[in-house]
């Protein structure tokens, strides 16, 4: 067993981990910040699978814009709700 | 109780899925794929590579023996950001009023690392034929970049009418580009001008000139994007 196998499989275990804690946070913000670490660590398994180039689109697309846009919808939902 | 089931139903769906496809002749092990049997050999053929002159294989895909592709693409985001902008834009907008206000830290913060982020998706965006990334990548960046202004100053508001003028124009250049190997080679976006030495920031004819056209238009419209998500028409 390489030290490449162990990192591939403490990724994948943790990637699993951080889905099941998404989908069953209480609170939303919560699971829009385990989200953004999924899409970090899907990063580091993109690039374990040598595809830097998807890697990079991921993660601007899944931790920065996707992330940014859900944090400023919650924000906004809850102006609207204080109202 | 039910997270305990649900945890076990997906654990025993995964160990199937897993025993069921691994080792295959579908699903080979990592690294065993022969490539000649999932894409034409012509993409990694090594003298069609060194026509093209990208060090960068996939982009030697996406814009060198696909560029009419990418053309739709853009195409594709174009109307969407034209979908967003026809049902959330409106004649008189202000911005959304955020239960939250920035403070002091925030604002200067965010505003030194709008450089940095506009530095390295011009970086990624330059480099896309030799290294990964590319227009694509690059200009969501420099729209996440507009993105943490508008989280740092509560007041700010992109200016919408130039990057509109952005995006139409670099639309337009990728079409003219494309036009001009019709002219100049013999099909629409074929490469007419000297690829020179592969691994050259200078190099690769016109991948680099599409991949910046590509870059800062789907920057501005994902701008645009973000913009018209976060404003409102002004109700009084």
């Amino acid at each position: 067993m390489t030290f490449y196998d162990i990192i591939s499989i403490v990724v994948g275990v943790l990637l699993l981990v951080i889905a099941f804690l998404a989908i069953n946070a209480k609170k939303l913000i919560n699971a829009v910040l385990f989200l953004s670490a999924l899409s970090m660590l899907a990063v580091v398994s993109f690039v374990l699978l040598k595809a830097p180039d998807v890697a990079i689109t991921e993660a601007v697309i899944g931790s920065g814009l996707v992330t940014a846009l859900f944090v400023f919808t919650l924000l906004s939902v809850r102006g609207r709700e204080s109202q | 109780m039910k997270n305990l089931f649900g945890f076990l139903i997906s654990l025993a769906l995964g160990i199937v899925l897993i025993l069921v496809l691994a080792d295959t002749s579908a699903f080979p092990a990592f690294g065993d794929v022969n490539l000649a049997d999932r894409i034409s050999e012509q993409y990694f053929n090594i003298t069609n590579v060194e026509e093209v002159g990208s060090a960068n294989l996939v982009t030697a895909i996406v814009v060198g023996f696909r560029g009419f592709d990418t053309l739709g693409e853009v195409t594709v985001l174009f109307i969407s950001a034209l979908g967003v902008a026809f049902i959330f834009g409106g004649v008189k907008q202000k911005r959304l009023d955020l239960n939250f206000k920035p403070n002091f830290m925030l604002r200067v913060g965010s505003n030194i690392l709008f450089g940095i982020i506009l530095v390295t998706s011009i970086y990624i965006i330059f480099h896309g034929h030799l290294t990964p990334g590319g227009g694509f990548p690059g200009g969501a960046i420099i729209a996440s970049a507009v993105l943490l202004l508008y989280l740092a100053d509560d007041r700010f508001r992109s200016n919408v009418k130039g990057f509109k003028i952005l995006e139409g124009v670099a639309g337009s250049v990728f079409v003219v580009i494309g036009l001009l190997g019709l002219v100049l080679a013999t099909a629409f976006l074929q490469n007419f001008l000297p690829v020179g030495t592969v691994g050259n920031l200078v190099s690769a004819g016109i991948i680099p000139v599409i991949y910046v056209l590509i870059g800062l238009k789907v920057g501005s419209e994902i701008a645009g994007i973000v913009d018209n998500f976060l404003t409102e028409e002004e109700s009084a």
